[in-house]
């Protein structure tokens, strides 16, 4: 049988509008995917997905009696992989927590739910690293700016701790990768886009933007970093395990002085 | 705040204090409020790691380190000839509240060289509390270190306002504390440790009754002891931590392997090597003792004073131990299933979840992540393939280590190297 390709917009709700198409149309060969990663062949029958919140809800709430929040919580995080072909071992996965009358989250012996936990273990694991990585910077407009760019989409997943712990500063953090911020304005956090300057480079402190005592704390926190080691229990394998090098280019402690 | 001044500060006050190796900042339920700055609700970040792979989570400094006292192992002891400086209160609460604004640190890790007199020392801790508390709205972690012999009443302000509280041990055993540091008293360090947990014991009482009384110290209290410095064994150590555990309510024992910073002849020479491998075997016995259920005898006692290097203690008894083997995966009750080598606790609730679904094999449990290395010889599954050998103890030791690459090979052979 041929297979169907269901296209959507590379939103959750999108995703889960598709989702919804495929029980509501009980179509049987099908692969959803993301429209930017979409890769239509020639002569595979298509459509697209009109993303649609009341369908999505609608699959988000059926999913709420299937399902623990624990369960629910790691298909989002899942999904926020951004890994090609997750959609659809998320959609195995929905149907075979549809199909049975127990919550299936743990039963880690069918193949999807391992997969998707795995995967769900991944985000996680790239959320704590940007709470952990994040690298406020005063700019001189009063604003503590960081750029990051992680693995994942995980902007959404860490927007609640920031706000919550820097309730009393303004901040912004921009995913370089996916072209996005979170602002928040000593009131609520926001999604935004940013236009920067010509040959902006995120990597550098640059005075034009930042405040002098910027440098200062940036210096003093380069060199606790160094004082606070301990040199005969040198151990840079595991020094690299917790943190890649790939982060380094953001973190002030790793930048030459 | 002036730079140079400070900078300099920071670099001797940091390297002083960084042999203290506990970092937690978990465990402490302060919550944001206010709109102020800071939350301590959550595990507990490591923002960052030292290249020697420890966690960097809280600025971890001296006030100062002038010091009354003379204890062989600390670089700061009176006699010990380097540059001194002490911080003003400002000072730390200025580079606190600038490190924590731009995501550097979870909080604050205060400790102190004992100037002038314990509880002189213990009131400027707390003033830096204090002042983070009241005048700043801070609500990040606060870590002080209770100065050895401070009085009730300091104790009692200091866990107003901050999360934990620590004396270190440092010494296991009375004897090497009198050779080692002969002006400490044991007495002196029990003092405000008695009084924290006679406190932390009142607030909970309280909290039951008045939801609105003032929280004390939240994330209890921890203490470390040094490893390697005064010849005792494994088994004295683990004693002292169990000690320590049930008589004082303690959070964590932190245990940390000397590093020699003298040639004072009752201490290993400079240059002898950490005991690293040590340290990670006393650190794997405080789990099994803290969240396996193992009691501390079934690992350490008098016919077994030392914890074995090149295998884990949980294979160690369990190799001592081989008739409460094989265990069924599909039947065993939790407090067997943890003491399976190779089993670490997730391992062990995914199996108690997954089972309910089917009979688990071997298949099953290596995508559970159990490590079958070292599980295969002393379990069985829904599978007609299992360990039929009788195998000896030393024989399966001979397999697993035959078969692990372990991380600390290198070490684990330059130690084996000294009797060979
Ligand atoms: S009292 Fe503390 S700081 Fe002073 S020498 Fe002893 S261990 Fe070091």
């Amino acid at each position: 049988m041929q297979e169907k390709n269901l296209t959507y917009d590379g939103t959750f709700d999108g995703f889960l509008s598709a989702v919804f198409h495929v029980f509501e149309h009980k179509t049987g060969h099908v692969n959803i995917q993301n429209e930017f990663a979409a890769q239509n062949e020639l002569f595979s029958d298509n459509e697209t997905i009109i993303t649609e919140e009341s369908k999505a809800n609608r699959v988000w709430k059926g999913l709420k009696a299937k399902l623990s929040t624990h369960g629910r919580c790691q298909l989002y995080y899942a999904f926020l992989s951004e890994q090609s072909g997750i959609e659809n071992t998320l959609l195995d996965y929905i149907q075979y927590a549809f199909s049975r009358d127990r919550a299936v989250d743990k039963d880690y012996s069918h193949p999807s739910i391992l997969k998707v936990a795995q995967m769900a273990k991944m985000v996680g694991r790239e959320k704590h690293r940007m709470e952990a990585f994040v690298r406020f910077r005063l700019t001189k407009d009063h604003i503590y700016f960081a750029n990051i760019e992680p693995d994942f989409n995980v902007l959404p997943l860490i927007q609640k701790h920031f706000k919550r712990r820097y309730a009393d500063q303004k901040w912004v953090i921009y995913d370089i990768k996916r072209r996005y911020g979170l602002f928040y304005d000593l009131d609520k956090v926001d999604i935004v886009n940013m236009n920067f300057p010509v040959g902006f480079d995120f990597t550098k402190t640059d005075s034009d933007y930042f405040t002098e005592q910027e440098f200062e704390f940036q210096k003093l926190w380069q060199d606790y970093f160094k004082s606070t080691n301990i040199a005969s229990r040198k151990n840079m394998k595991l020094h690299i395990r917790h943190v890649p090098k790939r982060y380094w280019k953001y973190l002030s402690e790793k930048q030459p002085n | 705040m002036s730079f140079q001044r400070t900078q300099e500060k920071l670099k001797i006050l940091a390297d002083a204090a960084k042999y203290d190796v506990s970092c937690s900042s978990s465990g402490s339920k302060r919550a944001n409020i206010n709109k102020g700055l800071g939350d301590a609700t959550g595990m507990g970040i490591c923002h960052s790691y030292t290249e020697d792979g420890r966690c960097v989570s809280l600025l971890k400094i001296l006030l100062t380190n002038y010091c009354i006292f003379d204890c062989a192992y600390c670089v700061t002891r009176k006699s010990n000839d380097i540059k001194r400086a002490a911080f003003k209160v400002q000072e730390v609460v200025d580079l606190t509240i600038n490190f924590y604004r731009r995501n550097y640190i979870e909080g604050l890790f205060l400790s102190s060289g004992i100037f002038k007199s314990a509880d002189y020392t213990m009131e400027r801790l707390v003033a830096v509390a204090k002042k983070l508390r009241l005048e700043e709205n801070f609500n990040g972690y606060i870590h002080l270190k209770s100065i050895p012999g401070a009085s009730d009443e300091l104790m009692r302000e200091a866990g107003l306002y901050a999360d934990r509280l620590s004396v270190n041990i440092e010494i296991p055993t009375t004897s090497g504390l009198k050779r080692l540091a002969p002006d400490k008293k044991r007495e002196d360090f029990i003092k405000p440790m008695v009084k924290v947990k006679n406190e932390i014991i009142q607030y909970k009482a309280e909290k039951k009754i008045i939801k609105s009384t003032p929280k004390y110290a939240p994330a209890g209290q921890s203490t470390q002891m040094i490893i390697g410095a005064s010849g005792e064994n494994d088994f004295q150590i683990m004693q002292t931590s169990n000690h320590f555990y049930k008589n004082f309510n303690l959070k964590r024992v932190y245990y940390s392997g000397y590093v020699p910073i003298s040639y004072d002849d009752r201490l290993p020479k400079i240059g002898s090597d950490v005991p690293m491998l040590r340290e990670n075997r006393l650190y794997q016995t405080d789990w099994l003792m803290r969240f396996y259920g193992f009691d501390i005898s079934e690992i350490l006692n008098r016919h077994h004073q030392n914890l074995d290097l090149d295998i884990d203690p949980k294979l160690s008894w369990a190799l001592r131990n081989l008739h409460e083997f094989p265990v069924d995966i599909n039947m065993a009750d939790k407090r067997m299933l943890a003491r399976i080598p190779g089993l670490g606790m997730k391992s062990v609730h995914k199996i108690i979840n997954a089972r309910r679904f089917r009979r688990l094999n071997w298949e099953h449990l290596k995508k559970i992540g159990v490590a079958l290395n070292r599980a295969q010889y002393f379990i069985i599954c829904n599978s007609n393939q299992f360990e039929r050998r009788d195998l000896t103890s030393e024989k399966i030791k001979g397999f697993i280590l035959q078969n692990s690459t372990s991380k600390y090979r290198k070490s684990l052979s330059n130690q084996l190297s000294l009797f060979g």
